[in-house]
């Protein structure tokens, strides 16, 4: 029977959300890992019963946790994550050099041909591989080594490499975002990567296209069209139809363009969603109607999808990691909130419904399509 | 035996049942290197959960306290107290209280 497995990340541990296609009923199975920091957890596209999951504490560290039964067991694999060679500097807040230091994993991407390989993004930014399922870890530090690094800085969650993007036409291309970096990408497996932030404009940095320095909150594709992209960055919703080589705004009739999740409809290339957020000082939903914004065009119009959503006195936020599509024939649509909701519309936005509503604040949202 | 007692959260990360006391054959010398060694050696897990993997430094929010002192700024490599290393006392391994 088809249905979906939805993966959520909390501040307080993991839950895993199941239901057949209709997506009306729903078992909660969790808190599991209670307590810590859950930032990420996503499933093997070759293996789905493999699902890796990103346990963090300011006390304790980092553990990666791994299932091989759809989330029902966990063990914990490695969690040393060792930068290669001399770690250098980047920018602290106030510009001084400081020191690359690893705090933890933001985010987890199995790849998409090999149910033992997976990438880590990690804060302070790099990025790592391991090919035997999370038992070691090596870094891909031609990202650290393109010679921009001394010029990165973190945003205020940290300098965190949250996005990774594997092209599904091309495994050795990948692309990842940086806050505050930028946007990059490797066209030869992670050995070598370069900047692509032409078109990006930040209002903060002294030279507002430099070539990096821009915190890009999140970026989005559709697996049948790897080429185009589209961004959600602190300002401005961005699109690049030539991976990301010159990007243009398509933020449009959007009623504010700060916000961190973007996503693209599983069927429909030019269907993209976002949650606009009032501004990078007030981070809540805009106005307090919790509004999911729709785009069939691909950018620039917009429309509110606000049925089964709170219009009122609602001041949530929905983090860059917090948006996820399933693959089903009626696309589905989930985020959560950092009010501990997590929202289904499985009618591709038109209508939404709360799975559940007082989970600890929501960190990530991945869904895994079940055959 | 060396007695060891560990914040809950480590019990949990490292599938301990309970949050009571650990106990351990450490040989001599018993410092508090080794007897996290030995912690280290039967809880894999718990690498880099209480002191960085490589240098060994105690992580921020860890401090270790025995016989009513705190070891934390203590050398890792001085002897701990006689009544740790004859189990009277316990070694304690404490979570910062942070957060409110």
């Amino acid at each position: 029977m088809r249905g979906v497995r939805v993966l959520v990340g909390t501040h307080k541990g993991g839950f895993v959300l199941t239901s057949d296609a209709k997506r009306e009923k729903w078992q909660v199975d969790g808190p599991f890992f209670a307590g810590f920091d859950i930032y990420h957890m996503k499933g093997s596209p070759v293996n789905p019963d493999r699902i890796y999951a990103s346990q963090s504490s300011g006390w304790f560290g980092q553990q990666v946790q791994r299932s091989d039964d759809g989330g029902k067991t966990w063990q914990p694999v490695d969690n040393k994550f060792t930068y290669d060679g001399v770690p250098g500097t980047h920018q602290w807040y106030d510009g001084t050099p400081h020191p690359w230091e690893f705090k933890r994993v933001w985010h987890l991407e199995p790849s998409l041909t090999d149910g033992d390989t997976v990438f880590a993004g990690v804060e302070d930014a790099a990025m790592f591989k391991s090919t035997d399922g999370g038992k070691s870890w090596h870094e891909l530090s031609g990202l650290r080594g393109h010679g921009t690094g001394p010029r990165w800085a973190p945003g205020a969650g940290g300098m965190c490499l949250h996005t990774i993007l594997i092209d599904p036409k091309n495994p050795q291309r990948m692309f990842i975002a940086i806050s505050a970096a930028g946007a990059f990408r490797t066209d030869d497996g992670g050995a070598t990567w370069k900047p692509i932030t032409k078109g990006l404009h930040s209002g903060f940095l002294p030279e507002p296209t430099a070539e990096v320095g821009h915190c890009v909150h999140r970026i989005a594709f559709h697996r049948s069209n790897p080429d185009t992209l589209f961004m959600q960055k602190h300002w401005d919703v961005m699109r690049s139809d030539n991976a990301g080589d010159q990007w243009h705004e398509v933020s449009g009739n959007l009623p504010t363009d700060f916000g961190f999740v973007i996503d693209v409809h599983a069927h429909e290339p030019e269907t993209v969603y976002v949650i606009p957020i009032t501004s990078d000082s007030e981070h809540y939903v805009h106005e307090g109607k919790l509004r999911v914004y729709r785009s069939k065009s691909g950018g620039n119009e917009w429309e509110p999808l606000t049925k089964g959503l709170p219009q009122q006195n609602c001041y949530v936020n929905v983090l860059r990691d917090a948006m996820a599509v399933d693959t089903l024939d009626d696309c589905g649509v989930y985020f959560g909130t950092t009010g501990g909701q997590v929202y289904v519309s499985p009618d591709g936005g038109d209508t939404w419904r709360a799975i559940v509503e007082h989970l600890p604040s929501v960190l990530s949202v991945e869904v895994q399509t079940l055959s | 035996m060396i007695r060891v007692v560990l914040p809950a959260p480590l019990y949990r990360m490292a599938g301990i049942e309970g949050a009571g006391e650990l106990a351990f054959d450490v040989a001599a010398p018993v410092t508090q290197r080794t007897v996290l060694d030995a912690v280290e050696a039967r809880y894999p897990m718990l690498r880099g959960a209480i002191r960085d993997h490589d240098t060994k430094k105690r992580r921020p929010f860890i401090r270790f306290y025995a016989c009513e002192d705190d070891l934390s700024f203590a050398e890792l490599d001085d002897p701990l107290p006689a009544e740790v290393v004859d189990g009277r006392e316990p070694y304690l391994v404490i979570g910062a209280i942070a957060g409110g």
